[in-house]
């Protein structure tokens, strides 16, 4: 497959131009860049979802041009979005033939060919499983085997390893594997470099919308490939010199909430969830998404009431207040869904900067808003901050995600806090911003500022922290000293397989007893 | 960035004007359809309409839609749906006009009297479906669709002869006890043949610029429209949002109370079911809708409603189906919505377009600049 001088002006950030790609045949190619470089832009073309202004894409020799993803699907290109598209409450079967009936039928045929495929290319597929009875990790190897059973010689992954911990990501790889030595060709999007350099065998650089060169995974450190795709050195998350105080700044004693779904079965959301963070110090919380760490940050901000416990601010009782007096008490917010709770996507920027922050200087005075002053300090972050933006009258949602989220923490920063929680703060970020963001943290961190970090990234959370709390199942199992773990040990421990005091197989014991 | 403002100027512009010929092209169709020249009947309704007495009356009208509008509206900007504006407005109205009609106090006491009790019955009304919503989640449109019902009914039987009704002299009509003078309201007198003005107007304007100033310049305004625009953003930004639809409800239907009182102080002083049209609430929601919740768009789309309907009234003599305008303004409403969202869906494409364009155009720049 070859795409040559691909240009797109699409509503996006960075118009796609002069994209010059080859992927050869039974390869996994991997496709790195910073978020809003243009990756996802070009797999919608490669997909049919877009139509490129310029350019061609050659398949086999023979030039094609994709109306809609049914062409591409018919050229044997198959998409495993990053967000699964299945439904919950069929089977495996059900969702992998539905919309595909006329291939093999929804009965015996289908299922034979499910389990045919399954067993070629290893996936370990079930198909009379419900969906909903799935981890992660299955539903994308239902996802991949949905788009091979329709066909597909070449696979497109936009970022499948987001969701997984790194045992789970080396169980895909070896899938990948098996899919490339079987002739099948793979199109892998990546921000995680370490793992586009074990998986691939050739990898193309994507920067500001148009390829900058390609990398032989044999010979290339992730730190050139990292410096390859933002044109600077890679900065690293680590915290070098500790700025832990012994003054609590942040006390969740005995947090507990159960919730009552609609069958009426009574789940454990958060269980007796106790810890302290001091002034200077990280918390990093690990965990598979959907163990409770939304419930745990949202109970702290006073957006959900827990069942019991209490929560302590730099020694004020704050377990009744709302949600406002929490946020002018000190309380600074990066959410995990900027869109769902941190921005007004249709709002221009200087109004997302009041956002949370309505009673606070300089967005007003008394009960009357200052929008002068908002739009003065709106454009002080927009400098400070580097958010790359023509102005701040466009809405928010105009803004690419790494510029929304240096935004978000510019509005949180400006506001001094006490305690910062960060949910995922680099998410879907380009290494640019998030070298910006961990510097900000690490900053503010040297100021006595205390942070509950919350992230699925394991070299962020061990980069970052002072202290790790492993999160399963609505408790907090296991801790760890981000000096000598290692992520594998720490993803382990994520799948509830390890609990207590987690140590470095090889580190000294002189750690343990730490209390609990 | 200059450009960009103007653009969306445009737009918000774009929308109204593009609904508007919609309309009136599939109004023509409608007409030509029915066997009747189009032209004609927009000809009669233009001319009868720019006459001096049909702007007075369409000053009045209009100035009875656009309370119904901004009531309307404040629901709108933070996504809640008062479609019972008619219930609050005839509740509203009804009390006032007994409560005026039962005492007798100087001027600049009676008039705010009746006020307070108009918008306190109407906010009262629309607070129940408030409370509903935040207790036990009903929505909001089922809620006042219903309280509507119950509005009428209780009107309906308190307004009988012997409860707080009289019949009038003729014994055709029952209306409440008629306000004493001082309960009556100033007049712009406009000349002999050309009416009186509602001196309520002014108020209309007051309630107009309040409505600007609390959204656009106050802390609670903020609190609702970011409601509006993401209930979970705004839920996290620390908005207590139950207390926010309360508050809400109660603002749109003290407003919605208010709606009767042009007619109640300025013309009738009296309330009687003939006196007080129905679905002036309803016309309230077309006119949020057409005037995008903003003061001025509501006040114009007021003013068009008014013309509309004046222009209605002549149809009749000139051989035309009167009911046409109904079709007219159905057809505005639907159009209205559809090209809002268009437009809304354009506009947010084109401004993403925009900031790429401008930044990679920024990027190249610099890069020239280093290189």
């Amino acid at each position: 497959m070859e795409l040559r001088g691909i240009t797109k002006r699409f509503p996006g950030v960075v118009a796609n131009h002069d994209i010059d790609i080859t992927v050869r045949r039974g390869t996994v190619h991997a496709l790195v860049g910073e978020n809003g470089a243009g990756k996802s832009t070009l797999m919608k073309i490669l997909y049919g979802m877009q139509k490129p202004d310029e350019g061609t894409i050659t398949i086999d020799g023979e030039q094609v041009a994709f109306h809609d993803p049914g062409d591409a699907i018919a050229r044997g290109i198959g998409m495993v979005h990053q967000h699964f598209m299945l439904a919950d409450n069929l089977t495996v079967l059900e969702n992998v033939v539905l919309g595909s009936e006329k291939l093999y039928g929804i009965g015996g045929r289908a299922r034979a060919k499910i389990n045919e495929i399954s067993d070629a290319y290893g996936l370990g597929v079930r198909p009379d499983v419900l969906v909903e009875d799935l981890g992660v990790a299955d539903r994308q190897r239902v996802e991949i085997l949905k788009v091979l059973f329709r066909g597909a010689r070449t696979l497109i992954l936009d970022e499948p390893t987001a969701v997984l911990v790194p045992q789970e990501v080396d169980a895909l790889f070896d899938n990948l594997r098996e899919l490339k030595a079987e002739g099948l060709t793979v199109i892998f999007i990546s921000h995680k470099l370490g793992e586009v350099l074990s998986v691939a065998d050739e990898i193309t650089v994507i920067r500001r919308g148009t390829t900058v060169g390609s990398a032989d995974p044999a010979t290339t450190t992730p730190k050139q490939l990292a410096e390859l795709m933002v044109g600077s050195e890679l900065p690293s998350p680590e915290t070098r010199e500790s700025t832990v105080t012994d003054v609590p700044m942040l006390t969740v004693d005995g947090l507990h909430l159960s919730e009552t779904d609609l069958e009426g079965i009574e789940r454990v959301v958060l269980d007796r969830i106790s810890f302290t963070i001091h002034k200077g110090e990280v918390l990093g919380i690990a965990g598979v998404e959907g163990n409770g760490q939304a419930e745990l940050v949202e109970a702290i901000m006073g957006i959900l009431p827990p069942d019991a416990g209490r929560i302590g601010l730099d020694g004020d009782e704050i377990t009744q207040l709302p949600t406002r007096r929490r946020r002018e008490g000190g309380i600074g917010y990066i959410p995990e869904d900027r869109h769902r709770h941190g921005l007004l996507l249709e709002a221009p920027l200087w109004e997302n900067r009041i956002l949370g922050h309505v009673t606070e200087r300089p967005n007003s005075k008394g009960g009357f808003l200052d929008p002068a002053a908002a739009r003065r300090d709106t454009e002080r972050i927009v400098r400070e901050y580097d958010v790359r933006t023509p102005g701040i009258e466009v809405t928010a949602a105009s803004l690419s995600g790494g510029n929304q989220q240096k935004l978000i923490v510019g509005r949180e920063m400006s506001h001094r806090p006490k305690l910062l929680i960060a949910a995922h703060p680099t998410r879907g970020v380009d290494v640019g911003a998030q070298a910006q963001i961990w510097d900000q943290i690490r900053e503010a961190r040297r100021e006595g500022l205390a942070v509950l970090l919350i992230s699925a990234d394991l070299d962020e959370l061990i980069g970052l922290s002072d202290t790790l709390r492993v999160m399963y199942r609505g408790r907090l199992v296991a801790d760890a000293d981000p000096a000598t773990i290692t992520p594998e040990e720490l993803g382990s421990a994520m799948t509830g397989a390890a609990a207590g005091h987690l140590e470095h197989e090889d580190g000294d014991t002189g750690h343990g007893g730490e209390d609990r | 960035m200059k450009k960009i403002d103007k653009e969306r100027v445009l737009l918000a512009i774009a929308a109204p004007v593009l609904a508007l010929v919609a309309a009136f092209v599939i109004t023509a169709l409608v007409l030509l359809a029915t066997g009747k020249e189009p032209f004609g009947a927009f000809g009669t309704m233009f001319d009868y309409g720019f006459k001096s007495d049909s702007q007075v009356e369409i000053i009045n009208k209009a100035t009875t839609y656009y309370i119904a509008g901004i009531a309307v509206a404040v629901g709108f900007r933070m996504n809640l749906f008062n479609i019972g504006v008619e219930g609050q407005y005839r509740l509203g109205a009804f009390f006032a006009a007994a409560v005026g009609g039962a005492v007798s106090l100087p001027g600049f006491l009676q008039i705010p009297l009746i006020i307070v009790v108009a918008m306190t019955v109407g906010a009262m009304w629309a607070g129940i479906a408030g409370v509903l919503k935040t207790s036990r989640g009903v929505s909001e449109v089922i809620a006042t669709i219903m309280l509507n019902a119950i509005a009428l009914s209780i009107v309906g039987y308190l307004l009988k002869d012997g409860r707080l009704g009289h019949l009038d002299e003729a014994g055709t009509s029952v209306s409440t006890t008629p306000l004493p003078s001082s309960g009556h309201l100033f007049n712009f007198d406009m000349g002999e043949d050309v009416g009186q003005i509602y001196g309520f107007v002014v108020l209309a304007v007051i309630i107009g610029v309040g409505y600007w100033f609390v959204l656009g310049r106050t802390r609670f305004g903020f609190d609702l429209r970011s409601v509006g625009l993401s209930e979970s953003a705004a839920t996290a930004s620390g908005v207590s949002v139950k207390r926010m639809v309360v508050t809400s409800m109660l603002i749109s239907g003290g407003l919605a109370g208010l709606t009767g009182l042009p007619l109640l102080l300025n013309d009738t002083h009296a309330y009687g079911a003939d006196l007080f049209p129905a679905g002036i609430g309803f016309t309230g929601i077309s006119v949020a809708l057409l005037g995008r919740n903003n003061p001025v768009g509501v006040a114009l789309a007021a003013l068009l409603w008014g013309f509309l309907e004046r222009g209605s009234g002549r149809l009749e003599f000139e051989g035309y189906d009167k009911e046409i305008v109904g079709v007219m303004q159905g057809v505005i409403v639907l159009s209205v919505v559809i090209a809002y969202e268009v437009v809304r869906r354009y506009g947010l494409k084109r401004q993403q377009q925009k900031v790429g364009e401008e930044l990679a155009a920024q990027a190249r720049t610099k890069k020239e600049v280093t290189a």
